[in-house]
């Protein structure tokens, strides 16, 4: 959103309550965290930044070519579904069963492929027609039954984990493709982080650009108010949940073509939150109303920075579990206090 | 000053001035009826004003006639053409605009945007863009047409004072064409400068042509404002009268009556 260097700045006109009204705080004063409230990717991506700096200097591992490799690979699914949880904690909402959907629709493109011996494209489209079908099961149980998504996705969660594992009995598959199609469906290094390149752009411009990202943060930010001006606030949640799931799965897909495994037994609800940790890092705010895609998919650098940095360093990954924990608390507590200060500063003297 | 319990309206008689009519209409949430039958209409470049206690209907009545409300029975008439109200976009069709008493506006998002919420501009395709700057300089453009200005077009609503969001609500319902204009409490927990504001707002629009239809609790707003005044009680209409045949003080005695006759009456919904 194009936004002007401040309202501190701007000519002030009359206002509707004469004297004009004052901007407290005079011009050019704290530009810098003005800066961090606007722009709410602003915080973490200087944090990234430090990160980054931290590692190449403290490891000679950090900058290479096959360390690259290996961190894209591991935040390219937190960036995507992360992307995602920020549009629906936006609209208020949340998945929890993302992790899940990231998990179980790629053993059904593998059903469909290898079992069904249908084409591969074929196979994933019908796999991601179906994680749509179960977005909107999310989304329809949340807005018909008037139920917090915290509770029904739970249930989805839950629910899809043990189809999951009926139809699987528990078993791994070999999921491995081979040449082009296989390249681009994740066998090649890179294919991976691109998608999620693309996917997140795809959002950021969803998000930002069209009537559909701007209705999101209408019914997120005063769902009453937005029905009242005749948002459709129940379809739009709906189809936030389609999207969500939808990127979830091809995530999914992407990361069990490169890994070649598929494992009923993987915990897709750590990927979930890392996911959602990755957005509340990134500056969206659970209340609703305030998201970025952008900052998500920083949020999910830093986290792979982190945790691939530890790595090299030989800490224990134990210690990436307690970083990220504070790491989130103060990101919530920034994002509340930062906007308090701001409030106060910036709020046009009644 | 007539009592019209029973002729809800002006008997029939010539109706071509009338804007807006509604007949009988009821709606009940579950149990609770909140609009038992009213009746009710409006002339071309009229401003009546609605009266009536906490819980009688008003805000209801308001949101049958936006669109947000479908009513269980009873007729809407626009010019003389019964029209159906299912949604929002429907009324707005029909050019009846709403400012909400809570005004509906999305604290978070920007002055212009909320200008052209669910009415936004785009362009191109297949996915349609937003064209923020378009709106954004028309939303400057009509703001500074109707003499509010706001310290920045680019400010969120939650960083503006009551009188401005009241101001940027109005400014929203009559940026299209808007034939009805309905005001649910538009000068509540207003200052009186912020009032004077939005009472300009008001007689500049009926000074335009749009016929107005105004909830407020402050009579002396009303008197100022309006040609005409309901009262509602208990979701039916129970007097119709004009400013001109009435007084402050008449107006103030027949509500306190009413009031008396209620609790006498034992009606549990009297004391609400």
């Amino acid at each position: 959103m194009a936004r002007r260097a401040g309202l501190v700045a701007s000519p002030a006109p009359v206002s509707t309550e004469p004297p004009s009204p004052e901007v407290a705080g005079g011009a050019g004063s704290g530009g810098g965290l003005r800066l961090l409230v606007e722009r709410r990717e602003a915080a973490i991506f200087v944090v990234a930044v430090a990160l980054f700096l931290y590692f190449t200097f403290a490891t000679s591992a950090f900058i290479s070519y096959a360390n690259f490799v290996t961190l894209t690979q591991f935040l390219a699914p937190i960036a995507v579904i992360g992307a995602g949880e920020a549009l629906l904690l936006t609209a208020a909402e949340v998945d929890l069963s993302a992790g899940t959907s990231f998990i179980f629709f790629p053993f059904v493109a593998y059903f469909l492929w290898a079992n069904a011996g249908l084409p591969i494209g074929l196979a994933i489209v019908i796999s991601l027609i179906a994680a749509a079908c179960f977005g909107a099961i999310n989304g329809l149980l949340t807005v018909m039954l008037d139920l917090p998504s915290f509770v029904t996705t739970l249930g989805t969660l839950f629910a899809l984990d043990g189809i999951m594992l009926l139809t699987s009995n528990g078993v791994q598959d070999t999921f491995s493709l081979s040449g082009t199609g296989g390249s681009i469906l994740g066998n090649y290094s890179w294919s991976e982080v691109l998608w999620a390149l693309f996917l997140v752009a795809g959002m950021f411009v969803l998000f930002h650009r069209t009537r559909f990202g701007l209705h999101i943060v209408a019914t997120g930010g005063n769902q009453l108010g937005a029905a009242e001006a005749g948002v459709a606030v129940r379809r739009v949640k709906v189809w936030t949940f389609v999207l969500c799931s939808v990127v979830s799965a091809f995530a999914g897909i992407i990361d069990a073509v490169r890994i070649t495994t598929l494992d009923p037994g993987n915990d897709g609800t750590l990927e979930m939150f890392y996911a959602v940790a990755a957005a509340v890092i990134g500056g969206t705010a659970l209340t609703g109303g305030r998201g970025t895609v952008i900052g998500a998919g920083i949020g999910a650098i830093v986290l792979g920075v982190l945790y691939d940095g530890l790595n090299i360093q030989g800490v224990s990954a134990f210690y990436f579990e307690l970083v990220l924990g504070v790491a989130i608390l103060l990101a919530m507590a920034a994002n509340v206090q930062l906007r308090r200060v701001a409030m106060r500063r910036w709020r046009v003297v009644r | 000053m007539s009592d019209v319990a029973s002729t809800p309206s002006e008997p029939d008689g010539d109706r071509s001035n009338e804007i807006l009519r509604i007949e009988h209409i009821r709606k009940s949430f579950g149990a609770v009826v909140a609009l038992r039958d009213i009746n009710l209409h409006l002339n071309r470049g009229e401003v009546l004003g609605l009266v009536g206690d906490n819980g009688t209907g008003k805000s209801t009545l308001v949101k049958v006639l936006s669109g947000f409300h479908r009513p269980d029975a009873g007729r809407i008439l626009i010019e003389g053409t019964e029209v159906t109200l299912h949604s929002v976009r429907d009324a707005r069709r029909q050019g009846i605009e709403t400012v909400y008493q809570d005004l509906a506006l999305i604290p978070q998002m920007s002055i212009y945007h909320n200008l052209f919420l669910n009415r936004e501009m785009t362009f191109g395709g297949p996915v349609r863009m937003l064209s923020n700057r378009k709106m954004r300089r028309l939303a400057a453009e009509y703001l500074a047409d109707i003499r509010v200005s706001i310290p920045d077009i680019d400010a969120t609503v939650e960083q503006l004072s009551g009188g401005q969001r009241q101001a940027i609500a109005v400014a929203r319902a009559t940026r299209s064409e808007v034939k009805i204009l309905l005001l649910d409490e538009p000068l509540a927990a207003m200052g009186a400068k912020e009032s004077s504001l939005i009472i300009d707002l008001i007689r500049d629009l009926s000074a335009r042509g749009v016929s107005l239809v105004i909830i407020d609790h402050n009579y002396t707003h009303l008197f100022e404002l309006c040609d005409r005044l309901n009262v509602i009680e208990q979701g039916q209409i129970t007097l119709d009268t004009a400013v001109r045949d009435t007084s402050l003080e008449e107006l103030t005695a027949y509500m306190v009556t009413e009031y008396r006759k209620q609790i006498m009456a034992g009606r549990p919904d009297a004391s609400s």
